[in-house]
């Protein structure tokens, strides 16, 4: 019967565009969680600004340069750190997202693929041996970025010589890692207490050292890195029904993957150089979205970006606050507030599977 | 012919699974391939789809040489249905077998991708499935999903590896009709690695019987599933009856078999 067919079609129709809706509304959610921690992150601090002010002293900043004393600790101090706390977030969201999609591994981010230690390690030669590629003020990010990305390198070249599969590229970003700590670890263990501390606690991720310059660079590496990421998100979709059938379907598995993973790797390196090694954020936020809207990248994209945008707003809001007028690096809060919560959601879920 | 294949050889490593191989496959046919476990049956489908690259030899699809085709241009013509498929992350039915337009869209779905999708889904019954995550299903869904998925394409030929050997008797009847079907009905052809020798002489229009990496047999089920060819291929000693002109085999007991394919006792 047509007339019974072509209502079936109706409804199975409503309920995509439910289900798509649905994404939508968890992807405005999170936009508009990042405002509404922005404009109460910018209140908090040893110097009281009520919430009006802060948006009256944004708008008018738009306009003119900073003056009063209030004028210079939103614009110079905590505009800043708020926008690289949303920057940071994004970035290492989307990056985690794609990273554990073409991985298909939960437990996959860009660190597991040896960017974080590898990152470490060149921050500690600046730090500890004052020795860089690039030298004055960009001395440590310079270091710390380019070798983040030795590793992803080192896993393209292998790929020339084993077949690109998850298994190959984690086991290489295992090794990775484990060759970069230590050789940190020898670094930390022949230097004077004092940078030893400078050089742990970079590792720890600290937004403090959030520029207007670096909001700017960081700025632009995610915009470089959104739009390539987001058009292969179909592409990672494909991937989770195997490398096979993503081949059947016309996907060329391995070079996509690779350009993923490059392009992940940059987005995080331009991002852990600035603001350090800041856990947690790129693993737990897309595993979060993935708890709400499923696992379709199209939307889990721009869901753990913005997600983790404000998830890190949150965190750092917290660890200026929590014990002022000492402010804590972000990465202890993001792994001691994320840590927990992410417990409770996996024990909540129960029996549903995620992934 | 609508797809030829030349003298193929792949081997993994170094060493060789199938050894010049030839076929060919008509318009609107359904080809059986039928042999041991290792013989190379499914890396055959797999060389075919470009899955995997064959060292030498020459797959032709309408005239064209497939290793010169793009993988998007191929994908528009091959639908590949594998024999299981665990997604790793959830999928909703209708994302997955809107997965089937890949090919045909650049970044949005369109209207008329998601009309498609309901076609699919309706063709194969499974309109009820449309929200259920694809991990949750049985085998038999799970193949109809993948087989709607396969359809979206909208190929000219389709890959079955093994469609039916994970499905109870009344699922694999069932997906054996619908491919035959669509055969028959669009004009597809499709290419089929199948374990039960039954289920191939019933469905199929010709069979390749295969050993160790070569063909061994080629031709109509009748010509092909014959006691012989069974005990030299299989090992196995075999009764095979003919109801209403469709071969029906008994397996006996498997004998052993010497280097000649020759039996001993």
């Amino acid at each position: 019967m047509p007339s019974e067919t072509s209502f079936k079609r109706t409804a199975i129709k409503e309920q995509y565009k439910k289900f798509i809706g649905r994404k939508i509304i968890f992807i405005l959610s999170s936009l508009i969680l990042i405002f509404i921690f922005a404009g109460i992150s910018a209140t908090l601090g040893s110097y009281p600004i009520t919430v009006t002010e802060v948006y009256s002293i944004i708008f008018h900043g738009l306009f003119q340069n900073p003056e009063t004393t209030k004028e210079i600790v939103i614009w110079d101090l905590r505009l800043p750190r708020i926008l690289m706390a949303v920057i940071a977030g994004i970035g290492l969201a989307i990056a985690g997202a794609m990273t554990q999609g073409i991985l298909r591994n939960p437990l996959a981010s860009p660190y597991t693929l040896g960017i974080s230690s590898g990152a470490g390690f060149g921050a500690a030669i600046a730090i500890l041996l004052g020795k860089g590629i690039v030298g004055g003020e960009y001395l440590i990010i310079g270091n710390a970025f380019i070798f983040s990305l030795i590793p992803t390198f080192i896993i393209v070249g292998l790929t020339r010589f084993r077949r690109a599969t998850p298994e190959t590229m984690i086991l290489a970003g295992i090794a990775m890692m484990y060759i970069f700590s230590a050789a940190t670890t020898i670094l930390m263990y022949f230097s004077e207490s004092e940078a030893m501390k400078h050089a742990y606690f970079w590792m720890v991720g600290d937004l403090g050292r959030a520029s207007w310059n670096a909001i700017l660079l960081v700025s632009i590496a995610l915009a470089g890195c959104f739009f390539p990421l987001m058009w292969k998100s179909w592409d990672v979709n494909v991937m989770g029904a195997g490398d096979e059938t993503a081949k059947s379907l016309g996907v060329n598995v391995e070079r996509s993957r690779i350009f993923i993973m490059v392009v992940s790797s940059l987005l995080t390196a331009s991002i852990i150089a600035f603001a350090g090694t800041i856990g947690f954020v790129c693993l737990v936020a897309p595993h979060m979205c993935r708890m709400v809207i499923g696992g379709d990248s199209r939307f889990l994209v721009p869901a753990s970006g913005l997600f983790g945008g404000a998830f890190l707003l949150g965190c750092d809001t917290i660890a200026r606050t929590i014990i002022a007028p000492v402010i804590l690096p972000v990465g202890i809060i993001t792994s001691c507030l994320g840590g927990p919560l992410f417990l409770y959601l996996i024990i909540r879920r129960g029996r549903k599977e995620y992934w | 012919m609508k797809l030829k294949v030349r003298d193929l050889e792949f081997s993994y490593a170094s060493v060789p699974v199938l050894k010049s191989v030839c076929l060919e496959l008509a318009q609107s046919e359904m080809l059986g391939i039928v042999g041991p476990n290792g013989t190379g049956k499914s890396t055959l489908i797999r060389c075919i789809n470009r899955i995997l690259a064959p060292q030498k030899g020459s797959i032709l699809l309408d005239e064209r040489e497939t290793k010169e085709m793009r993988r998007m241009e191929l994908a528009k013509k091959l639908g590949y249905i594998p024999q299981s498929g665990h997604h790793s992350f959830p999928a909703a039915v209708f994302d997955v077998v809107l997965m089937g337009r890949r090919p045909h869209l650049s970044w949005r779905s369109s209207e008329k991708d998601e009309e498609k999708v309901l076609d699919m889904l309706q063709m194969m019954n499974i309109e009820h499935l449309a929200m259920r995550d694809i991990n949750e299903l049985s085998g038999g869904q799970q193949q109809k999903v993948f087989i709607a998925r396969a359809l979206a394409q909208e190929p000219e030929v389709l890959l079955l590896d093994e469609p039916t050997s994970n499905l109870d008797i009344r699922h694999q009847l069932e997906v054996m009709d619908i491919i035959k079907t669509i055969v028959k009905e669009k004009g597809i052809s499709a290419i089929m690695a199948i374990h039960d020798l039954n289920l191939a002489a019933r469905y199929t229009d010709r069979i390749i019987m295969m050993n160790s990496g070569r063909i061994f047999a080629a031709g109509t089920p009748v010509s092909i599933l014959t006691p012989d060819n069974i005990k030299c291929v299989y090992g196995v000693e075999a009764e095979v009856n003919n109801s209403n002109g469709i071969p029906f085999i008994v397996p006996i007991r498997p004998v052993r078999i010497n280097g000649n394919g020759k039996s001993y006792e």
